[in-house]
């Protein structure tokens, strides 16, 4: 049945993309850019292709575990890919280039932090939280801790990452495809809901993760094809392009060293903190070490992940540098065609402007294409771990206390990403003309401060107790919130006040250590017997964290 | 069941030699890591201007890039140690501990 309801979409979907391929020039007249039609072309051929896998993988998904963690069934070397793909976002490509663009090194920072996380999660992590877990990372917290209360608050901290991070993306996906593709804002906006959500209800996380591959290589292929033409362009060599680049930038040679963006220790150490453990807390990445057979293809995926991740970091960085000399001194790409003045189509154009610039519009509308698949394959990965979340873990283990049939949970999963897909549609449109830049901190934040404590604690501590955990992850969760609230990001920015409450926009130096004080706080004072219970069951589940005996899918593959 | 199996994983003298070589490990690569980039950041928050310092004398590429990248590669590199003892040496003990215990 699931098949040919597949069919049926596939169809539909085939028709309404050449009706919309046909009517968007008509609409194509005020601010939007002129439709391209490279970039629209080679985003359908993506479409198909991945709806191609989305039927092939739908065809075998029969189990939970299928549905969930694509049974367990994906390669290290894969799994690295589709890792890095997560991590590798539109924001990564257009906002780390447009940062090194305007601020130099600093956006190199900003990858630096962004990266050292993973190394980290390869040492501490990555094993136990193959040996442990199974569906979602709320299988590790609450394995020796009281399911419905860990679940539930874990499933809470969850969705608040999801929801942020999706409202984001697909704000972004909107504001992109109506520069890239001369497409209305909501076109796009529904465009990546109704994908977002064929792939995660029909393909699981086979679907997910394959289009997540593809999109990585893509990704990984489009940035160094772009880098290494316009590295060309200085003989590849790297005094060439800084010298050019400090002549041509209005910084000079601010640009070579840090700058303004992290005059402040505090902010410095805080947003490294909540970058790198941010990471090592968001529930899409953490779903994916569930889907390798054992520890062994964890660690390699983590390998090939960091590789991937560091090395794009790299490529983005070079690409912005590179743009200060192509796209900054020419006037094309500026308004009104005065070298100087905003950059057409606003502050996060530098690398597309630069695939113009050594490729022509080939090179751009495959860019183009790239950013909007990349969107669309990470919110595939978000909406699946905010399903699971729902099903996995609220459903079947706090309301129907393990008693649910697989069945019945992936049911409620997929219709869970149906109604996840038509709130971020709804979201992504209502937030159209609003600043989303601190959704993203926020959804690191909270990752960090939230998710991240417990989960490393109930790996690492045999004292962590549920009490502990609940008021660890509570405190975590609301102190990031509210200190993003109160800072500037949203208290003046968005609320439109004077005067931030609170100076620091970035608070996993503040809500971190609350979060593990309050864990440890909660657990060192609960005497109770459930409490004694849950200490001794550490030794247990110690061994299996260390030799994997035990773990989920070790035993069916 | 498991819970014997368990009990007879734990109190192998293997189990401990496994626990403590791998243990040891990893929190002396993640305190490296740590300690590299902290020390960087510091750099970044405290004394700027020493990271804009250029390669070259009178040339214009700063010395910041190099360790930048230096520092992505340096720990991609570590991970691969890491994993190298782990999917091999580690595992092999590891291999061992269970069949035993099953027995």
């Amino acid at each position: 049945m699931n098949s040919r309801i597949m069919k049926y979409a596939f169809i539909a979907l085939a028709l309404g993309w050449m009706g919309l391929a046909m009517a968007a020039p008509d609409v194509g007249a005020t601010q939007k850019q002129p439709l391209n039609v490279h970039a629209i072309v080679m985003f359908f051929i993506f479409v198909m292709a991945t709806l191609g896998i989305t039927y092939w993988a739908a065809q075998r998904t029969k189990s939970a575990s299928d549905y969930y963690t694509a049974g367990g069934g994906i390669t290290g070397t894969q799994n690295g890919l589709a890792i890095a793909g997560d991590y590798m976002s539109a924001a990564t490509l257009l906002g780390l280039t447009s940062l090194t663009y305007f601020q130099g090194f600093d956006g190199y920072i900003y990858c630096i932090c962004f990266y050292v996380g993973w190394p980290f999660i390869m040492f501490i992590m990555a094993e136990r939280l193959r040996n442990l877990g199974k569906f979602t990372f709320a299988d590790i917290t609450s394995y020796r801790l009281d399911q419905r209360q860990v679940r539930t608050i874990a499933a809470i901290g969850s969705l608040t990452v999801v929801v942020f991070y999706l409202i984001a993306q697909m704000v972004g996906a909107g504001q992109l495809i109506k520069l890239l593709f001369g497409l209305e804002y909501w076109m796009a906006v529904v465009i990546v809901g109704v994908m977002m959500v064929i792939y995660v209800t029909f393909g699981g996380m086979i679907a997910t993760t394959w289009v997540q591959i593809i999109k990585a290589c893509l990704l990984l292929g489009g940035g160094t094809l772009v880098m290494l033409l316009a590295f060309s362009k200085f003989g590849f060599n790297f005094e060439t392009l800084t010298t050019q680049a400090v002549a041509n930038s209005k910084k000079g040679l601010a640009l070579m060293g840090p700058g303004s963006l992290l005059a402040d220790p505090v902010t410095a150490v805080s947003l490294s903190l909540g970058l790198m453990f941010g990471t090592a807390g968001l529930p899409h990445i953490l779903m994916r070490f569930f889907t390798v057979p054992n520890a062994k293809e964890a660690r390699k995926s983590v390998f090939v992940a960091t590789l991937c991740v560091g090395f794009f970091f790299t490529v983005v960085a070079l690409m912005g540098l590179s743009a200060i000399t192509i796209v900054g001194t020419d006037p094309q790409y500026f308004e009104g065609s005065v070298v100087g003045s905003r950059l057409l189509g606003g502050n996060n154009m530098p690398a597309m402007h630069l695939a113009h610039a050594v490729g022509g519009n080939l090179l751009l509308g495959f860019l183009s294409a790239v950013a909007f698949a990349t969107i669309l394959a990470v919110v595939a990965g978000l909406a699946l771990a905010g399903a699971s979340a729902i099903s996995h873990d609220l459903y079947a283990n706090v309301i129907r206390k393990g008693q649910a049939t697989e069945a019945e949970e992936v049911r409620i999963s997929k219709s869970s990403s149906l109604i996840l897909g038509v709130l971020a549609v709804l979201l992504g449109i209502a937030f159209e003309r609003q600043n989303v830049a601190f959704m993203v901190g926020l959804a690191f934040g909270v990752a960090a401060s939230c998710n991240f404590p417990v989960l490393i604690l109930s790996m690492y501590w045999k004292g962590l107790t549920t009490r502990g955990a609940i008021w660890g992850s509570i405190a975590g969760l609301v102190s990031a919130v509210l200190i993003v609230v109160l800072s500037k990001a949203v208290w003046v920015s968005v609320l439109g006040n004077k005067e931030p409450i609170f100076p620091y926009e970035q608070p996993a130096i503040f809500s971190m250590p609350l979060a593990f004080f309050m864990a440890w706080l909660g657990s060192v004072t609960d005497s109770s017997v459930r409490a004694t219970r849950e200490k001794e069951a550490f030794e247990d589940q110690y061994v299996r964290a260390q030799t994997g005996f035990g773990s989920a899918g070790a035993a069916a593959h | 069941m498991s819970t014997a199996v368990y009990e007879r994983i734990r109190k192998n003298p293997k189990f401990d030699e496994l626990v403590a070589k791998r243990s040891r490990f990893a929190w002396m690569l993640t305190v490296i890591v740590l300690g590299i980039y902290f020390i960087f950041i510091m750099v970044v928050a405290f004394n700027p201007t020493l990271l804009a310092t250029p390669i070259w004398e009178g040339g214009t590429a700063s010395i910041a890039w190099p360790i930048g990248a230096g520092m992505i590669l340096l720990f991609w590199l570590m991970t691969g140690l890491y994993i190298r003892r782990a999917n091999g040496e580690f595992d092999d003990i590891n291999s061992e501990i269970i069949k035993g215990a099953i027995e």
